[in-house]
């Protein structure tokens, strides 16, 4: 139904979309001004969205699958970087980020630092060398650098690992969405949610139609600032939240004096949580820089020289989120704070009690006005409870929660492809049948994309923990096992097969080990350090085991040395490997 | 390339000036990712705006530092490439 390159279809795309979105956003706008109740618009926008990526997933499915993997070469830089954007932001970006500033105050800053700051590390150590190198896969630089199959093997198993937690994080999302819009129990809301993901991508999803991802990015930014633009109008009567925060910050402190508490929104929480402020930093920075769905976006651009201003453009897109992510908290607070100020809020206020059905939101005392100390709001509620919180009217909180639901859904997307991917071009086609069927490769990717998803909601049903520190266990792994490898892959030529893989093996294990043993209580945090940072532990080992072993072993031959030198330089040939 | 005998040399001169410019990105990632969130108490004693500068810097002023930094970054590897002809054709 589609066919041809991004600029041909670029228009078509995007009035499909937007218009779309447009569409059903005015229709049930106009349905809750004529009185449709609440809950049937809140399912009305959740079934929507579904069914709304559904239909994109079977309008790009005449588009080759192919596509995927080289529709990035036709982008311009800025476009790529927009798409890449989009699929970055997922339900950790979405719901988690303000709702760390909002419960952590300063702490919670650390994950924005750091979700940001890996794009330099990317930029500079990585993107333009995998360019050049110029395949498809992070396991496949690792095979062809570190002498093939057991590296291959090693780097798959660790991006594995890291996609199936980030997964988990986004089933969960879409599980808080689901139970609150859908109004049921949170467990079979997750399977709900996996139905959503599984539907949209099992037929190659929205990702075989690249450009949707275009047109993602604005619907999500634009449900993500719509409740800030009108949460700043209404607090300091200036529609620019990034600006004006700073006098709501101010208004905050002058409240929490008045109500008897310290406002903790200002000042780190000392030097023991600087442990864990840096520690979470670092591992998402290093983590960013060696996660699939984000190093795989710059394999593919037309040329080196595009690929590094691609990240550039990808951070300022990201930006465009984050920057109204302490502001989203900041004003939440204010709003609440006021609200506990006022006594107008009771255990009976409406969103209170939603919440506390399905556990996100908990109140005590004899049912008059609450006070700060017997209200507690679950952070990943945050974002998609502000709306009503403010009394704004219910179709903007269902459109947070549409878009929350478009972020879920395209990451997960995103990743249970990678993990599919993995498991059929990487352990399938390159290590056990070579000279197999191309459309064995795509039931087999297939299969896996579903069992994955499965066992991923499972998990996610048990509510491990909060959204930030699954994702953190994600980024904490990949950081552990891959970065080193991938780094020294390209800087160190005296990198040896055998020092990358002990390496690899060494940081994913300690990692691993941490965040499963603390997890289950077995040992206490080490020096204090959350199992969110347990990258903390794996990736000095993952750096020590490589530089030890590599030294110890013979150094990589004249040809290895010559491969290197030739992804270094932008011109010329990749060197051939014997 | 590989028929000049000089090639060698360039190459390693290339990747001299590539590394170097590497430590000086990292120099200054390091410094807003890292080096900013040390100062926050000293920081926020300045209030811009309302704003106390730690909290601003960590929220704001660090991201639009790194996205100055990745862009900035970009044209001066470039430029390296150019310098040594060793850009793509």
């Amino acid at each position: 139904m589609l066919k041809g390159d991004f600029n041909q279809n670029m228009g078509r795309v995007f009035v499909i979309y937007l218009g779309g979105c447009l569409f059903c956003a005015t229709g049930l706008g106009l349905a809750s001004w004529a009185g449709v109740s609440d809950r049937v618009i809140g399912i009305a926008f959740i079934l929507l969205t579904v069914a709304f990526y559904a239909s994109m997933g079977f309008l790009g499915r005449t588009a080759p699958l192919a596509n995927d993997d080289v529709a990035g070469q036709h982008m311009p830089p800025l476009y790529n970087g927009m798409a890449t954007a989009a699929d970055w932001m997922s339900v950790a970006s979405f719901l988690g980020l303000a709702g760390a500033i909002y419960a952590a105050g300063y702490d919670g800053l650390a994950f924005l630092l750091g979700w940001t700051g890996g794009y330099v590390l990317v930029a500079v150590l990585l993107a333009p060398y995998l360019r050049k190198f110029g395949h498809f896969t992070i396991p496949d630089f690792l095979s062809a650098r570190y002498g093939g199959g057991i590296a291959r093997i090693v780097g798959t198993v660790i991006l594995i690992s890291a996609s199936f937690s980030y997964v988990v994080a986004q089933l969960y999302g879409t599980g808080i969405i689901a139970a609150r819009f859908l109004g049921i129990d949170f467990r079979a809301a997750v399977f709900v949610g996996l139905a959503g993901i599984l539907l949209c991508s099992i037929k190659g999803g929205m990702r075989a139609l690249i450009w949707t991802q275009v047109a993602q990015y604005i619907v999500v930014i634009a449900a993500y600032l719509l409740p800030v633009v009108i949460l700043s109008t209404k607090l300091t009567g200036i529609p620019l939240p990034q600006i004006m925060y700073g006098q709501a910050l101010e208004r905050i402190g002058a409240l929490a004096g008045q109500l008897g508490t310290t406002s903790d929104l200002l000042v780190p929480s000392g030097i023991t949580d600087g442990v864990n402020f840096f520690g979470v930093a670092l591992c998402l920075m290093l983590g960013t820089a060696s996660l699939p769905h984000v190093l795989s976006r710059f394999f593919t651009t037309p040329s080196v020289r595009e690929a590094r201003i691609s990240v550039a453009w990808s951070l300022l897109f990201i930006f465009v989120l984050y920057s109204a992510a302490p502001a989203y908290a900041v004003f939440a607070k204010l709003e609440i704070l006021q609200q506990v100020a006022d006594h107008s809020l009771t255990a009976d206020t409406a969103w209170l009690s939603q919440w506390s059905r399905i556990g996100l939101a908990a109140v005590s005392g004899d049912g008059g006005p609450l006070s700060l100390s017997q209200l507690h709001i679950d952070p990943d509620a945050l974002v998609l409870a502000t709306p009503e919180i403010a009394g704004m009217p219910f179709v903007v909180a269902a459109l947070v929660a549409a878009g929350a639901l478009a972020a879920a859904m395209s990451s997960a997307d995103g990743l249970l492809l990678s993990i599919g991917k993995a498991i059929s071009h990487d352990v399938y086609f390159r290590l056990l049948a070579p000279n197999s069927d191309p459309r064995r490769h795509l039931s087999i990717a297939r299969l896996t994309m579903v069992a994955a998803a499965i066992l991923a909601a499972w998990v996610a049903a048990s509510r491990p923990a909060g959204i930030v520190t699954v994702v953190g266990w994600a980024f904490s792994l990949a950081a552990s096992g891959l970065f080193s490898a991938l780094v020294l892959g390209v800087w160190w030529k005296r990198a040896t097969d055998h020092g990358a893989v002990a390496g690899m093996i060494a940081g994913w294990t300690v990692c691993l080990a941490y965040i499963v043993l603390t997890q289950v209580g077995a040992i206490p945090p080490l020096l204090g350090v959350r199992n969110i940072a347990a990258g903390l532990f794996g990736i000095p080992v993952a750096f020590m085991t490589t530089l030890l072993v590599s030294l110890v072993t013979p150094p990589p031959s004249q040809d290895m040395q010559d491969f290197i030198d030739s992804i270094r330089t932008p011109r010329g040939k990749v060197r051939s490997l014997p | 390339m590989a028929n000049d005998p000089r090639a060698p040399d360039i190459g390693r001169k290339y990747w001299r000036k590539t590394s170097q410019l590497m430590c000086v990105v990292l120099v200054f990632w390091a410094g807003l990712g890292l080096g900013v969130p040390l100062l926050a108490n000293r920081l926020n004693e300045i209030v811009l705006f309302g704003f106390p500068l730690g909290f601003f810097m960590a929220a704001q002023g660090s991201l639009i530092g790194f996205v100055i930094l990745i862009f900035w970054y970009a044209r001066r590897q470039n430029r390296i490439d150019e310098d040594f002809h060793l850009a793509e054709d």
